[in-house]
């Protein structure tokens, strides 16, 4: 095993992208949660808004990135027909999804952890100036804060699961724009579709779930009650995405030819 | 010495340089790759079952029965709001109406402690003075009592000044400032034959004409009077995901007349009317009153005279909730369109097709044309099939769907096709620069459908999320907008409800500005790169 990760740790380390792309989760993020924040308004004490949420925004952005660098872990090896060499280096495909898995995993979770950092820093910055104070009951952003706390992190770890939900789903589809279209179109069409569809109920439902309104639950402070899923529920939907679609990728991985 | 110059080569045979033989080259190369082409009706079939899904998920009850709402339509078939308090007289074809406003008041619903009231119930506990900015008072001359005929009014505003409309849809601002018993304000309505003109003044002598309108079709006789009427208050106080919850209910505007003057009119006395107001009113109301007492009227009245817009609490669905789906077609269109390049980058098959067409302007332009067309099919198709199957299910799920003109529903289906078309043009582009697929159609979703979520989840302040859409490529969603925004309805009417910031056609050349610079930039690359 030590020897597939070794191989998938190169290969990753040294496809000309990578770096960049681990870049743009980081900026991305920070950039886009830093303008949420500068927009945002807290004009007096009861404004309903959560300013862990505004501080994350940007990971609406960062995991755009995130499921590119995945989907490319796996993807950029079949567009080349390197698929091939690395299936006769290593012909135990599942060891090999799951070596990819873990240093997808590690380099996301590196990025994320810059990303959440930069984007609480950013919120913590520029918040209290916009009304996010304590007169208004507010407490500062800070990791000493428990959910703040659990927010930070769970950012990181909600990048990192659509980081394996894209792994899954480009090994599953092994076309990149394929991959990213499918992953992307989850993501994101289901929230809208929930926003469209009138009927409570199944809106409610809609958003339990749909991969991004339940992992992204784990960024709520305030309101706790009123949210579809409490936050680690929210984020055991996604990790259970996340599982189907490496599931779906190992098996397919295993039955196909490359 | 003589020294013999090479004949200069004859150019390339007429057929092999031409456009459009590049043109049927890359027909040729799309239409043999199964993957697009399956992919191409992929996205028609999303577009279609999104939307069909989307309405099946849209059951609509009144505490669990089907909602009973009267739902006027007004003299251009449009949806209105018709409900107000009308103390009137008939009136002959040629005559007019003079009177002095004294004073506009009104009641604003009171939020107590716990009142969290979501807007659309019933009439408050507590009332406290305040007039909504739309709230209003003055003179009409309407067809008749029933709820959306045809009417003009001169009247007076909570904090619009004074105004001529007629026929719902139609505004036009006069001298500002609200009346107060100090500084009265004069209105008259003049009716001659279907026109009839409208007059505000400062002291009852000197005029200034308002606006004419034309009432095509009005009856002999008609009613004319006073009337008073307030659009419910709402305010959101947090928007999610969830939906809206808001504090708001019926409010009511009183307005006091004086130097009440007819002429023309047949004999008659003078009649209460309450327009609406009753159970089955879609928007909050209350009954109105009337008062006189010696040479003064007072009317009080509730509801609006106004087009009944997206977002002021009605239970009306737009028609483009049934493209919902369309989104789903754009992901697929872009992946296929970014593919249409970056496949002939992977396979070097770019090398053969410079080769054959050396203008690579050409082999570009080419490669467009058959994208944006094949995409603009899909998407007519398949938005010709979700409208009427989507409110066919939204229909039968008991929502009411606002009424628009068929002009308004060929633009819908047009505008979605050519909405996917540019898009895939864009990705096209992007796929050309970037030469890495997942890398172009990552960048189109996140110009395109993110910034749409971001808008209809309210992720950003009101504010920040108008000018989002009013920049990147999803302003382009503009062109699904049916129902107008109309200024005189002061609703929270936004991208989930179905209104954009910019008009249909400026929100779609935004999106068409994207796409000819991703074009310009992909031509500048092509031109400069080796392949």
């Amino acid at each position: 095993m030590s020897a597939a990760l070794h191989a998938e740790w190169t290969k990753l380390r040294t496809y000309p992208g990578t770096a960049w792309l681990l870049l743009a989760v980081v900026a991305v993020t920070v950039a886009v949660s830093a303008a949420a924040a500068a927009s945002a308004r807290c004009p007096a004490a009861g404004c309903g808004q959560d300013p862990s949420k505004i501080s994350f925004t940007g990971v609406d952005l960062g995991q755009a990135a995130v499921a590119i660098v995945a989907v490319l872990a796996v993807s950029a090896e079949y567009s080349t027909g390197m698929i091939r060499t690395t299936l006769a280096a290593m012909p135990g495909r599942i060891k090999l999804l799951a070596a990819k898995a873990a240093v997808v995993s590690v380099l996301i979770l590196a990025a994320g952890a810059l990303a959440a950092a930069g984007s609480l820093l950013t919120g913590w910055l520029i918040l209290p100036g916009h009304g996010f104070t304590r007169a208004h009951g507010f407490a500062p952003l800070t990791l000493a804060d428990g959910p703040v706390l659990r927010a930070t992190a769970g950012s990181v770890l909600y990048l990192a699961l659509i980081g394996l939900l894209s792994l899954g789903a480009a090994a599953a589809v092994r076309d990149s724009a394929v991959a990213i279209g499918l992953v992307l179109g989850v993501l994101y069409l289901l929230p809208i579709v929930a926003a469209v569809v009138s009927n409570a109920t199944v809106r409610r439902h809609l958003l339990q779930a749909a991969p991004m309104t339940a992992g992204l639950d784990i960024q709520a402070t305030t309101g706790l009650r009123s949210l579809p899923l409490s936050p680690w529920q929210g984020l055991a939907v996604l990790a259970a995405w996340a599982a189907g679609a490496l599931l779906a990728g190992g098996l397919l991985l295993r039955l196909r030819d490359a | 010495m003589t020294a013999t110059q090479a004949p200069p080569r004859t150019a390339a045979p007429a057929e092999h340089g031409s456009f459009a033989a590049t043109l049927r080259a890359e027909w040729t190369k799309f239409r043999t790759v199964r993957g697009w082409v399956i992919g191409l009706t992929v996205a028609a079939l999303v577009t279609v079952l999104v939307g069909l899904l989307s309405g099946a998920g849209s059951m609509s009850s009144c505490n669990g029965h089907p909602c009973h709402f009267l739902h006027p339509v007004g003299p251009g078939g449009e949806a209105v709001t018709d409900t107000f308090y009308f103390v009137h007289r008939p009136l002959a074809s040629h005559g007019s109406i003079t009177a002095r406003v004294t004073s506009l008041t009104g009641e604003l619903p009171t939020a107590t402690g716990s009142g969290r009231v979501r807007a659309g119930q019933g009439p408050q506990s507590g009332m406290h003075p305040g007039l909504e900015p739309w709230s209003k008072g003055g003179l009409i001359i309407k067809a008749n009592t029933t709820q959306g005929s045809a009417y003009a009014a001169v009247l007076v505003t909570g904090d619009h000044g004074a105004r001529m409309q007629y026929d719902y849809t139609q505004d036009i601002a006069g001298p500002p400032g609200r009346p107060a018993p100090a500084s009265p304000r004069w209105l008259r309505l003049t009716r001659a034959g279907d026109t009839i003109t409208g007059y505000a003044s400062a002291d009852g002598t000197h005029w200034t004409q308002v606006g004419i309108a034309t009432l095509p079709g009005l009856p002999a006789t008609v009613q004319a009077g006073m009337f008073a009427t307030s659009p419910p208050y709402s305010v959101t106080t947090a928007q999610g995901l969830l939906g809206m919850s808001g504090t708001g209910g019926p409010t009511l505007a009183s307005a006091a007349l004086d130097h009440v003057s007819l002429h023309g009119t047949v004999p008659g006395a003078w009649t209460g009317t309450q327009l609406g107001a009753g159970r089955s009113d879609a928007s909050p109301a209350m009954p109105g009153r009337y008062h006189q007492a010696g040479g003064t009227f007072t009317v009080t009245g509730s509801g609006d005279i106004a087009p009944d817009a997206p977002g002021g609490g009605g239970p009306g669905q737009t028609l483009d909730h049934t493209l919902v789906g369309a989104l789903a077609g754009l992901i697929a269109v872009v992946v296929v369109a970014a593919m249409f390049i970056t496949a002939e980058y992977r396979h070097g098959l770019i090398r053969t097709t410079c080769a054959a067409s050396p203008r690579r302007g050409q082999v570009l332009a080419a490669k467009a044309i058959v994208i944006a067309a094949v995409s603009f099919a899909a998407g007519l198709a398949a938005a010709a099939v979700a409208i009427p199957l989507g409110s066919h299910v939204l229909r039968a799920n008991g929502n009411y769907l606002y009424p628009v003109s068929l002009l308004t529903e060929v633009r819908l289906v047009a505008g979605t096709a050519a909405m996917l078309a540019v898009a895939a043009v864009l990705a096209l582009a992007l796929g050309a620069m970037l030469r890495r697929s997942a890398i172009a159609v990552t960048l189109v979703i996140a110009a395109i459908i993110l910034p749409y979520l971001v808008a209809v989840t309210n992720v950003l302040p009101p504010g920040a999320g108008n000018w989002l859409m009013r920049l990147v490529p999803a302003a382009g969603f503009a062109i699904q907008q049916t129902i107008p925004n109309y200024p005189q309805v002061s609703n929270a009417c936004a991208v989930a409800q179905g209104c954009y910031p910019l008009a249909p056609w400026a929100g779609f050349a935004v999106l068409c500005a994207w796409a000819a610079a991703a074009l310009c930039g992909a031509l500048l690359l092509l031109r400069r790169r080796d392949a």
